[in-house]
């Protein structure tokens, strides 16, 4: 399997204190790559360590090229997409603007928004803090996806949606993966099962356990890991 | 009624004054969290240069006047720029040293303007109708306060043009409510900081010239005067909200305009006052939504 991202050895630190400790994992070219483990051992700060929005230090390699060095802007524009945890839209912007925004050089793809969430297209001129989480989650989706990415950095998709929204962003993640490589942090098994091939498990900041997805979530250790068991994933 | 509508309109024009001195602090505070301690300087510079400029083209001439004003502009937005492409870029995210480099900057400039035009203000000569009236209703308004007003309005609708019509506005406008997720858009959002210091120092600048119309005078410490205020009036208007610095423009130098007059000459601490009482009651500013 070959890697688009691997990452060695990384660390990152927030307001001086560290929350990622020594993580090295690899992000395949293929498919996703789920991130995993409770609450607060580092999954988002994981993320944004890799995408220099926080301090750190380690080697991220991307196709090839070191950008542990690069500044955000520059990381993101070699094709790395960021879908933040809590969605993060402007708020004080309207769907149009925020997606405008987001339109990096090359073709965006806004036929995409249309296929994926056509009900953004409908409320265009709706300021985005007064849409719903979820409408507020099809922006940030869209975001990303309407770009030509060569990878997708995805915190946490569903975290706070209902049920339907969670399948309606299932799916557009899903389409998205068949084109383009990612990295998904996410608490819902399901989708997680539904999604990923690769599982990445941290604990304390570090990896404790790297391997396939399906095999990981039928054994113990998720029970062991995550604190929850496949029965209740299964619930 | 006549004395309380001139006390209104001229309330209004020293507002005017103030909002093109707050309006760039509060867009630089808005977007970049930078307390802009050297933003007087801009103003004072501004003032000296368009007024040296000026004199030459046309002393006492509308002609003068209004190349100071552009002098004015220009020198403003070409200082602020300079200043944070070399001094403010450079201490990105520091903003403790941030706030040290521009208060040298205000300290060491008006020392250097006395070193070059004298510690006295210099009286300055305008076109005769500035310093005539108007009646407006049985009040007589100084006709210089209408050209604070207009030109303060002029800016006022050219920067929410800018904001809402340009690119470079749609990053500043999303930069002032979550910069960080500006730049995990893969924009550079430096670029937006050096047109942000621009505007405002352009601003300020205009503002330097229209204070020396004002006050009838071009001094070294116009601009750290005017900055007291300036700075009064983006916390009250909120930080980083430009409608905030404009309401709250107008509003601090009308009750100071009262408070000296019914208040036995009170303005100041009237507007301290006003300053405490918003900060208690809505520690955000009017319009202020700003999290960084």
């Amino acid at each position: 399997m070959t890697a688009i991202l691997t990452v060695r050895g990384l660390d990152a630190r927030i307001g001086g204190q560290q929350v990622v400790e020594d993580v090295s994992l690899d992000v395949a070219e293929h498919g996703v790559t789920a991130l995993l483990g409770r609450n607060g051992v580092g999954k988002s700060s994981t993320i944004k360590a890799l995408l220099g929005l926080t301090e750190r230090t380690g080697v991220v390699t991307f196709a090839g090229e070191r950008i542990d060095g690069l500044l955000t802007h520059r990381i993101v524009q070699r094709g790395i997409a960021y879908v933040p945890e809590d969605r993060e839209v402007f708020g004080g912007l309207t769907v149009e603007e925020n997606l405008r925004l987001a339109e990096r050089a090359g073709a965006p793809n806004r036929a995409i928004i249309a296929e994926l969430f056509p009900e953004l297209l409908e409320r265009a001129k709706q300021q985005a803090g007064t849409l719903s989480g979820g409408q507020q989650q099809m922006v940030s989706l869209s975001r990303a996806l309407m770009n030509e990415n060569r990878l997708l950095l995805v915190d946490e998709p569903t975290k706070g949606l209902a049920p339907r929204i969670v399948g309606t962003v299932t799916t557009a993640l899903e389409a998205a993966a068949e084109r383009t490589p990612m990295l998904l942090v996410e608490q819902n098994l399901q989708v997680v099962r539904a999604l990923a091939h690769t599982v990445v498990v941290l604990s304390g900041g570090r990896v404790v356990h790297t391997g396939p997805a399906t095999a990981f979530l039928d054994s113990d250790l998720v029970h062991r890991h995550l604190g929850v068991s496949t029965d209740q994933e299964a619930a | 009624m006549t004395t309380v509508l001139l006390l209104l309109i001229t309330g209004v024009g020293l507002g005017a004054l103030y909002f093109l001195v707050a309006s760039g602090l509060s867009l630089i505070y808005g977007l970049m969290g930078v307390l802009n301690f050297a933003h007087g300087s801009f103003l004072t510079l501004a003032g000296f240069l368009g007024w040296e400029v000026g004199r030459r083209v046309g002393d006492g001439s509308w002609a003068g006047l209004l190349v100071g004003m552009l002098v004015g502009l220009v020198v403003g937005a070409l200082v602020a720029a300079i200043t944070e492409l070399v001094f403010i870029r450079a201490l990105y995210e520091r903003h403790i040293e941030q706030v040290l480099v521009t208060v040298g900057l205000g300290l060491a400039s008006v020392a250097l303007f006395e070193g070059i035009w004298g510690t006295d203000p210099i009286q300055i000569r305008l076109p005769e109708w500035l310093g005539q009236t108007t009646d407006v209703l049985g009040a007589n308004i100084p006709n210089d306060r209408w050209l604070l007003i207009g030109s303060a309005a002029l800016v006022l609708v050219l920067i929410v043009l800018f904001l809402q019509r340009t690119s470079y506005g749609l990053v500043i406008r999303a930069g002032v409510e979550n910069r960080t997720m500006v730049t995990a858009l893969g924009i550079d959002v430096r670029r937006a900081f050096t047109v942000v210091f621009a505007i405002g120092g352009a601003a300020a600048g205009l503002g330097g010239v229209l204070a020396s119309v004002y006050y009838g005078q071009v001094g070294a410490h116009q601009g750290t005067s005017l900055l007291i205020y300036a700075f009064i009036v983006t916390v009250i208007g909120g930080l980083g909200s430009l409608s905030g610095a404009a309401i709250a423009s107008v509003l601090v130098a009308v009750i100071q305009q009262f408070a000296n007059f019914y208040l036995g000459g009170t303005g100041d601490l009237a507007v301290v006052l006003a300053l405490a009482a918003v900060l208690l009651v809505r520690p955000t500013g009017l319009m202020g939504k700003v999290t960084h």
